[in-house]
């Protein structure tokens, strides 16, 4: 079932957000300002949004070095998201985590991980903690087709099966691991096909309609509510950029196949059905949204340049808890 | 009747917070789900909704107070047709409303307008605290082995959030039979048995301690916790500092670390200075049976990733351990196991029991030897080191590690920067030999440190050889 209206709307907002954030951040890592690396999730926004719009802010995510779309879409500031690119006092983490590390543990997000499988044991010990407190919290791993072949994605999916976790393990399936094609690691096709060999659903989507990765995500959120264990859903989508923004970065997908992927925009793809289905969207509107989304995004930039670098005393801070 | 709103907890093991804020007045009207207040604790921040209707008669401790106790009336809500008046100055009558704790979340600046009162800046490296009270109670005699078990049992009686994971914990007892009795006591669903997968379960315990439980995390032995590296390094010994402050990592990581007995090099390797190297971790390696008790309880308390180096030919062994579940040893704090003025040996685990052995027979030569139970690797008891080398001016540090980087390796270099003219001669390091340790009787032998070896380090540096 399709969600409302007024929640398409709020995906729709969401999705641009997120959008915008990481064409700014691009443009800012470019210019200079942010350093470091950055990882672009443009493309793929209908996967956060989607799974995201099906969770509770009690609910708890990971996600992975490509953050920042997770992190929106979860319900984090956008304001403390920019300073902390940004390495001010004001970011999430005071500018000593930096764009791969951005946490929120007060909405759920338990982080980036750096570290390509990282944090899918991580977030599956939420899953272990929400089935031992009971009150029907669930837990999602958001991960990328690279990790799949990791061991750490294996070991966990195969405990999560065997004890009933209440997970979801997303696989944003980009058909690339940095520049190696899926097909040279996995001598299948699907992602999803591996859970089988852990005796849970495998789901496979279309990872750029955010209405079927909503879709999808309910019905897995409703299985580990109700205590049925974790489903692994696949959503087929594509990064429009290279695996970082990092300047003389050769990218050798082919074009052709990047421009195929534009066409599938999951933005203009939820526009259209607001348009036809509820055919109370107008392009006023729109353009009003993303009058409004430019606004914020050129707030938290003001906000990140406000704020100060951390006092040179925070670089000792918060090494051993008291 | 007017209804008492009660100082809700924020976790099974909160007795007091701060209220931080009252978000409505004395006179406001409150529905259900409002938000009435903020309070805090050393970890987080929540917020106390209002489960009944009525209007804000009375705030009874103000904002800003520390220590209020859980249960401890805060304000007191009026219903229809009731003012202040019907309050009196007599405690409210019992009917209390219920406080729900609405939202955990972790103290950090901005989330949420003005919340963020300043915790005091914790310090890079954790001062050495003093030492554990002396005991003058009863003892029983226990194996390092039973030891550990009970420290368990008493913390997970004490504390619902201990848990214990790892293989064969459950129903096999631990394959050192540490779990003894656990999961009859506790259950299944705090007795965990894993699979052999180390990554995946060390990750998992780190996941469970952010959402706040206290998970022990039992390696069937360190060698292959090098599995889970990256769970605790990457993960639990950087999340506090990697988030700005958001959320640290209490958890227990522990097993039998070192060689055993004919085992091969693949499972007989000292850990100690692979975990002592990272910041945001604690590392802790006892000796004797109540150490090893006080030791596990302190750790299992602690708010951060503690890695607990045990080993396998001292679970047998037994000693005199306070016969008392209140009695904990602190973290950071060595321990002078034979005085003396000649020389320091300084040694942690089952290197401690060579120590003394050597300053036996160096007691027979006329050297009278200083042995530190160093306890914890990390932090380091510099403090008690400097004081004994002020005093022996020689320091023999011996370990069951390598050479290269090891532990020796920093005690010496803090020994040069910090007692450099009290010392007579160079540190000496006693350690494994530089090889994979072989697996014929004699050539283990060869390559562990022994007593032996620690005389010899002795006298040379006595120059008495």
């Amino acid at each position: 079932m399709h969600p409302s209206p007024e929640k398409q709307r709020d995906m729709l907002r969401q999705m641009q957000t997120i959008r915008r954030f990481e064409e700014r951040a691009s443009a800012d890592f470019r210019s200079g300002a942010i350093y470091g690396v950055v990882h672009s999730y443009i493309g793929e926004e209908a996967v956060a949004v989607g799974v995201c719009a099906a969770l509770n802010r009690e609910d708890q995510i990971i996600s992975t070095h490509r953050g920042h779309g997770h992190c929106i879409a979860k319900g984090a500031d956008l304001n403390r998201m920019m300073a902390e690119l940004y390495g001010r006092e004001a970011g999430y983490c005071k500018g000593k985590g930096g764009s791969m590390h951005i946490a929120d543990f007060g909405i759920g997000m338990l982080g980036a991980n750096g570290i390509v499988a990282g944090g899918i044991p991580i977030v599956t010990g939420a899953g272990l903690a929400a089935q031992l407190e009971g009150k029907g919290r669930v837990a999602v791993s958001f991960f990328g087709d690279g990790a799949s072949n990791a061991g750490p994605f294996h070991e966990s999916i195969n405990i999560a099966g065997a004890w009933k976790l209440p997970m979801l393990y997303v696989c944003e399936n980009n058909m690339y691991a940095v520049q190696t094609p899926a097909a040279k690691s996995l001598a299948f096709k699907d992602v999803a096909a591996r859970a089988a060999g852990y005796g849970i659903p495998g789901v496979i989507v279309d990872g750029n309609d955010v209405l079927a990765v909503y879709e999808a995500a309910v019905e897995a959120v409703a299985r580990a509510r109700a205590g049925d264990g974790p489903t692994l859903i696949e959503c087929k989508t594509y990064r429009w950029r290279a695996h970082t923004e990092r300047p003389a970065q050769p990218d050798y997908r082919p074009p052709e196949e990047i421009e195929a992927w534009k066409k599938k925009d999951p933005i203009p793809r939820l526009v259209r059905h607001l348009k036809q289905q509820q055919g109370q969207f107008s392009d006023e509107e729109w353009q009003e949204l993303d009058k409004q989304v430019l606004k914020a995004l050129e707030d938290s930039v003001t906000f990140a340049k406000a704020s100060p670098f951390p006092a040179t005393d925070a670089a000792l801070e918060d090494v051993y808890a008291d | 009747m007017p209804i008492q709103v009660l100082m809700p907890a924020l976790s099974p093991t909160m007795t007091e917070g701060k209220l931080a804020k009252w978000l409505k007045s004395e006179g406001d009207d409150v529905t259900a789900g409002d938000v009435l207040a903020e309070i805090e604790t050393d970890k987080a921040t929540m917020e106390i909704e209002a489960v009944d209707e009525g209007r804000l008669g009375r705030i009874l401790v103000a904002e800003g107070s520390e220590g209020v106790a859980v249960n401890t009336p805060i304000a007191v809500l009026l219903q229809d047709g009731e003012n202040a008046a019907d309050i009196g100055d007599a405690p409210p009558p019992p009917k209390a409303a219920k406080a729900a704790p609405a939202e955990a979340k972790p103290e950090s600046p901005g989330n949420g307008a003005g919340n963020g009162a300043a915790k005091p800046a914790p310090q890079p490296v954790v001062a050495a605290p003093q030492a554990e009270k002396e005991w003058s109670g009863a003892t029983k005699t226990q194996t390092v082995r039973e030891a550990l078990r009970d420290a368990m049992a008493e913390e997970m009686r004490r504390d619902e959030s201990v848990f214990l994971m790892g293989e064969e914990v459950a129903e096999y007892q631990g394959a050192y039979k540490i779990s003894q009795g656990l999961l009859d006591e506790f259950g299944a669903r705090r007795v965990v048995d894993t699979p052999i997968t180390e990554h995946g379960f060390a990750g998992l315990g780190v996941g469970a301690a952010f959402m706040g439980l206290r998970p022990i995390v039992e390696f069937m032995t360190f060698n292959f916790a090098m599995q889970a590296m990256d769970q605790i390094v990457n993960s639990a010994s950087k999340t506090l500092y990697m988030s700005g402050g958001q959320m640290g990592c209490p958890i227990v990581f522990r097993g039998p670390n070192g060689a055993a007995a004919r085992v091969g090099a693949q499972h007989s390797q000292c850990y100690a200075s692979w975990y002592a190297h990272c910041p945001g971790l604690k590392v802790v390696s006892p000796w004797s049976a109540a150490d090893a008790k006080g030791l596990l309880k302190s750790a299992i308390r602690d708010p951060n990733p503690v890695i607990f180096l045990e080993n396998e030919i001292l679970y047998g062994h037994s000693s005199e351990v306070p016969d008392d579940p209140d009695w904990i040893v602190p973290i950071g704090k060595a321990k002078i196991v034979r005085p003396g003025g000649d020389v320091t040996l300084i040694a942690h685990s089952i290197m401690v029991g060579k120590a003394l052995e050597a300053a036996e027979t160096l007691a027979g030569e006329g050297i009278d030897a200083e042995v530190i139970d160093l306890r914890t690797i990390r932090p380091l008891d510099i403090e008690t080191i400097v004081a004994s080398v002020k005093k022996t001016n020689r320091v023999v540090s011996c370990e069951e590690g390598w050479p290269f980087a090891g532990v020796g390796s920093e005690i010496a270099a803090q020994v040069m920067e910090k007692a450099f003219d009290w010392l007579d001669a160079p540190v000496a390091r006693v350690c494994a030999e530089d090889v994979p340790l072989p697996y014929a009787a004699n050539l283990e032998a060869l390559a562990l440190p022994q007593a032996a070896n620690i005389v010899a380090a002795a006298k040379s540096i006595c120059y008495a050889d």
